[in-house]
């Protein structure tokens, strides 16, 4: 909330209630932000997923309307099946809270556009669960159509073991849908907005959505 | 069980078993009018009058220490923490608490339920915690002991516990300590302090005013959980037999709190709460009576309508459940639909249990039976019927013991590098990385998120400003000398803020000793207790609450007297907050001190190198001057402010050479800065390596500023009658003192980050 009202300078941006039956009109984004939906005592997401508001939410995303879900977020999306695959627990079996680095693989969707193909952006993450994992198919289908948006990665670029923090098949970080309106990464890009703060590589996602965003209303 | 007691014998029998002495039973009786006390009356004393929430044997004590001045606005004692003004119509709530003993019966739910009871402290009183910290000890982890396996079991859950209580709630917990020490084998420390932030005259008062409101209870079902927690398990020196205590732990739901949280604040917000008290320890027992005290009012309570996990339980075990999650809420009966409706919309429970009387008297019926009838006056901490004891005290005989170790028996280091690597890698020393990265530290975007830091920094939003915070004590220092251990573990808490740019604001402690009617324990926490006193009153930093815990013992015997420091300071301008780690090349290295000293010891009395090359812990506590160290504090928060400073760090445990080598590394394996020193060997000692190098004399940091700047940090120095001088340089991926060590940057990092993971078994993916 604060990184995308205050820092990207948004002031239209909403809470809404999880137990509202809409997200309400004229909304440019959905962003599921990251937590403890329901104290993910059972299967992460597996109940926020229930929640009244995400069948408004699943109904915008499949009319084309763009939803970013970070960390608890991208496991919410993964239970709606907006997006492939599940994410599990960490293989450490510990919770982790650090910065990691990331390799951009896609600079050409509304969510990256202000980052470069083959950047490389330090970000943190926190989270037990966020060992992403697909079958063998669908991880195929996923690599095939090139919807891998972010790897864990060196402070160089090289997506190895040693880089990954979570046992990630492919040391996938964030993935995007065939139509490309619905993300879900598990690192949180609006925990670094701000130097201050430590990193400000975040912003470059909620900036990319605003330019998308600009550019749709003028063309409109 | 039936509640009423036949006789006045059996009711005596019934009072022994459950903790209490001969005399005070004889005094419950007198408040009640020579009644004979019902069963459920004699648990609610027992827990009302357990140490532990009775500080029967430590208010006079406490009481002793400086409880007024600086910012502050609410008194300790006064409200569940302390507050202070921090502008901006802003203040700051913190305090901290133990939870020693749940956390060694079972560690897990012992340490979250601490975590949550801190948090809901903090919330009670209106004010969005905003940070958790946790100082932690164990015994040793390296050590062949047989005993090594538990202490891993132990570590393992503790922050296990931690973390997944703070990360669900959504609180960063952004600093802490945690040491390793045989003392505290079969008796770890569990202290968690919580931070939080409330506009001025947003704040609620933990009081049940105006005769006919309603009293409720709202949050989390009351069940079996946690009874006698508080008498039984926190009050009472315990045994191997402790694992029979299990059921005295309570449990934790992470996510009812965050729940009871956001509905508490709206409520709050909503202008509909009267009073509000949250249920830790003694439950239900401890916040009516409290509450009614605190008014001068009473309280009728109908334990039928209070919601519970299973029907079949008594009233007894109803009022000394320690239940999770709850919170006992005053209400005017015409708002009792609005509290009603914002728990509802939180999915909580909010139930109307009783109501404000004009009696005095706590009154409590269940099934149509009068279970309970007390003056308030009689079970509340400051209640002028409760017991408060003055214990004797001893001079403990260790004392002559360990002071009488003499130095220059000592042969001085002759491998000034290997100790160096050794220190690095003491489980005292080393990173402490694998426990903190359980815990998420930069939820709700306010930590500054600075690699190694002496103290963390915290953002308030829509301010310029941060807060720094700290947990400290070094209880070897302690237990040498009680008196000026206490002290340094105040003054250590105040460089550490200060090196960050922040003024120290106030303290909060947590005090565990052991058995208090040992006279030689006694004396440890009287002498602690002043040391704290005169060193808060140096650095004009009240202290604003915490607890005391008693009986931190083992068959083996007590625990070093560790009274944690938790401490809050203020910095105005976030741009301006200093790190511990070099920044750039070629950037001096300045020694910023209070100077020399008469220490025998030279520094290194209980110091990690004397532990680690002798095995012994002895000598005196080193110097500390408090007007100097008062002066240092000054001194840097001027150089932060000024924008004189690229990094400052305090030299602790494993000393100079320790704290250089902190300070090449704390960036990781990004951006490691060497250095290049050389300083005398010092003067007034015996001109000894180890003393140089090793020696952990208070009241040094080692700065790094640009060489132009050099020459005014020199001169504010001076004007506070400190020593400033260069002593060498950041450069090359090398730490190079003197002719004495000669280390890669790399090499050093590498022994400090493993130590740790590999105790504990489990080998750590490489960055």
């Amino acid at each position: 909330m604060h990184a995308v009202k205050n820092v990207l300078g948004q002031p239209d941006t909403e809470f809404v209630w999880h137990k509202e039956e809409s997200i309400g009109k004229d909304v440019d984004l959905v962003i599921l932000p990251g937590g403890f939906s329901y104290g993910d005592y059972l299967r992460t997401g597996a109940i926020a997923r229930f929640s009244p508001v995400m069948k408004d939410v699943i109904r915008f995303a499949k009319d084309g309307g763009t939803v970013l879900g970070i960390c608890n977020g991208f496991q919410v999306l993964c239970e709606s099946e907006l997006l492939p695959g599940v994410l599990i627990r960490n293989e450490s079996l510990k919770f982790a809270c650090k910065e990691v680095y990331l390799k951009v693989e896609r600079d050409n969707t509304r969510f990256t556009s202000e980052l470069e193909r083959g950047e490389v952006i330090r970000i943190p993450i926190a989270h037990g669960e966020g060992n992403y994992i697909a079958d063998a198919d669908v991880l195929a289908d996923l690599e095939a159509n090139d919807q891998v948006v972010f790897r864990y990665s060196t402070a160089h670029g090289e997506v190895v073991r040693e880089a990954n923090p979570n046992g990630s098949l492919n040391n996938i970080a964030g993935i995007i849908n065939k139509e490309g309106n619905v993300m879900g990464l598990m690192p949180h890009p609006e925990r670094a907005c701000e130097h201050i703060l430590g990193s400000a590589d975040g912003l470059k996602i909620f900036e990319s959505l605003r330019e998308y965003f600009t550019v749709t209303e003028t063309v409109a | 069980m039936h509640d009423k007691i036949s006789t006045l014998e059996d009711a005596r029998r019934v009072a022994i078993e459950l903790g209490l002495l001969e005399e005070e039973f004889d005094t419950i009786v007198s408040i009640l009018d020579g009644r004979i006390p019902t069963y459920t009356e004699l648990g609610i004393f027992s827990v009302m009058w357990s140490e532990h929430c009775s500080y029967k044997n430590s208010i006079s004590v406490i009481k002793t220490l400086p409880r007024k001045g600086g910012r502050l606005l609410v008194e300790a004692g006064e409200e569940n923490a302390g507050l202070m003004d921090i502008g901006d119509g802003l203040a700051v709530a913190f305090k901290i608490e133990s939870h020693n003993h749940p956390s060694a019966v079972e560690p897990y739910q012992g340490a979250a339920t601490g975590v949550g009871g801190i948090l809901r402290d903090i919330f009670t009183m209106g004010a969005r915690p905003i940070a958790a910290l946790d100082s932690l000890r164990f015994g040793e982890l390296d050590s062949d002991d047989a005993n090594t396996g538990r202490t891993k079991y132990l570590v393992r859950g503790v922050v296990h516990g931690i973390g997944d209580y703070g990360n669900s709630f959504g609180v960063p917990t952004v600093a802490g300590e945690v040491y390793f020490d045989s003392c505290y084998q079969g008796n770890p420390l569990v202290n968690a302090m919580a931070v939080g932030i409330v506009e001025h005259g947003k704040t609620v008062s933990a009081s049940a005013s105006g005769v006919g409101n309603v009293v409720m209870i709202v949050g989390s079902r009351t069940g079996r959980d946690g009874i006698h927690g508080a008498s039984l398990l926190a009050s009472a020196v315990f045994s191997e037999a402790a694992e029979s205590l299990r059921p005295t732990v309570q449990v934790g739901d992470p996510f009812a709190e965050k729940l009871l949280l956001e509905a508490t604040l709206e409520a709050i917000a909503a202008g509909v709460v009267v009073g509000m008290q949250d249920m830790g320890a003694a439950g239900i027992s401890c916040s009516t009576s409290e509450m009614s005290f605190k008014a001068g009012t009473g309280m009728k309570i109908d334990l039928d309508k209070v919601p519970l996990r299973e029907a079949s339980m008594s009233a007894y075990e109803i009022m000394l459940s320690e239940s999770q999650e709850r919170m006992l809420v005053v209400v005017k009966p015409e708002d009792v639909k609005a509290i009603q409706a914002i728990f509802t919309k939180w999915d909580l429970q909010a139930a109307i249990i009783g109501e404000v009387t004009d009696t005095g008297r706590v009154v409590i019926d269940y099934h149509g039976e009068r279970v309970a009838d007390i003056p308030a006056k009689g079970l509340a901490l400051g209640g002028d019927m409760t017991p408060v004891y003055h214990r004797a005290t001893k001079e403990p005989a260790y004392l002559k013991e360990v002071h009488s170790f003499v130095l220059s028996k000592l042969p001085d280091d002759d491998d000034p590098a290997g100790t160096l690597k050794e220190l690095l890698g003491s489980p005292n020393i080393a990173s402490k990385k694998w426990v903190f990265e359980q815990y998420d530290s930069m939820v709700r975007t306010n930590s500054m998120y600075l690699t190694g830091s002496d103290a963390a920094v915290v953002r308030i939003k829509s301010t310029t400003k941060g807060l720094a915070m700290k947990t400290d004590c070094n209880s070897r220092y302690v237990y040498l000398d009680p008196y000026r251990g206490g002290a340094i573990a105040v003054a250590e808490t105040a460089r550490n803020i200060a090196c960050t740019g922040a003024t120290p604001l106030g303290v909060t402690n947590c005090l565990n000793f052991g058995n208090p009617y040992d006279p030689e324990v006694y004396y440890q926490f009287k002498e602690a207790v002043r040391g704290m006193g005169d060193a808060c009153n140096a650095f004009d930093t009240p202290v604003t609450g915490g607890n005391v815990s008693f009986y931190n013992e083992s068959p083996d015997g007590a625990i070093y007297p560790t009274p944690t420091i938790g401490m809050i300071g203020l910095i105005e301008d976030i741009s301006k907050v200093v790190s511990s780690d070099f920044k750039k090349e070629s950037d001096a290295i300045i020694l910023l001190s209070v100077g020399e000293s008469n220490d025998k010891f030279d520094g290194l009395g209980g110091s990690e190198y004397l532990f680690q090359q002798a095995g012994v812990v002895a000598g005196h506590a080193p110097e500390c001057d408090l007007d100097k160290q008062a002066a240092l504090v000054k001194a840097l928060v001027e150089l932060a402010d000024r924008r004189l400073l690229n990094s400052a760090h305090d030299v602790s445990e494993g000393g100079i050479a320790v704290a250089l080598a902190e300070c090449c590394f704390a960036q990781g394996t990004e951006k490691q800065l060497g250095a290049k020193v050389h300083f005398p060997l010092v003067a007034n000692g015996a001109n000894r390596v180890d003393t140089t190098l090793f020696a952990e004399r208070q009241g040094v940091v080692v700065l790094s500023a640009d060489r132009s700047n050099v020459d005014e940090i020199s001169l504010i120095a001076r004007s506070f009658g400190l020593d400033a001088h260069v002593i060498g340089e950041v450069t090359g991926d090398r730490l190079i003192v003197r002719d004495l060590i000669d280390e890669s940057i790399a090499e050093l990092y590498s022994i400090y980050t493993s130590t740790i993971p590999a105790l504990l078994g489990e080998g750590e993916p490489v960055e």
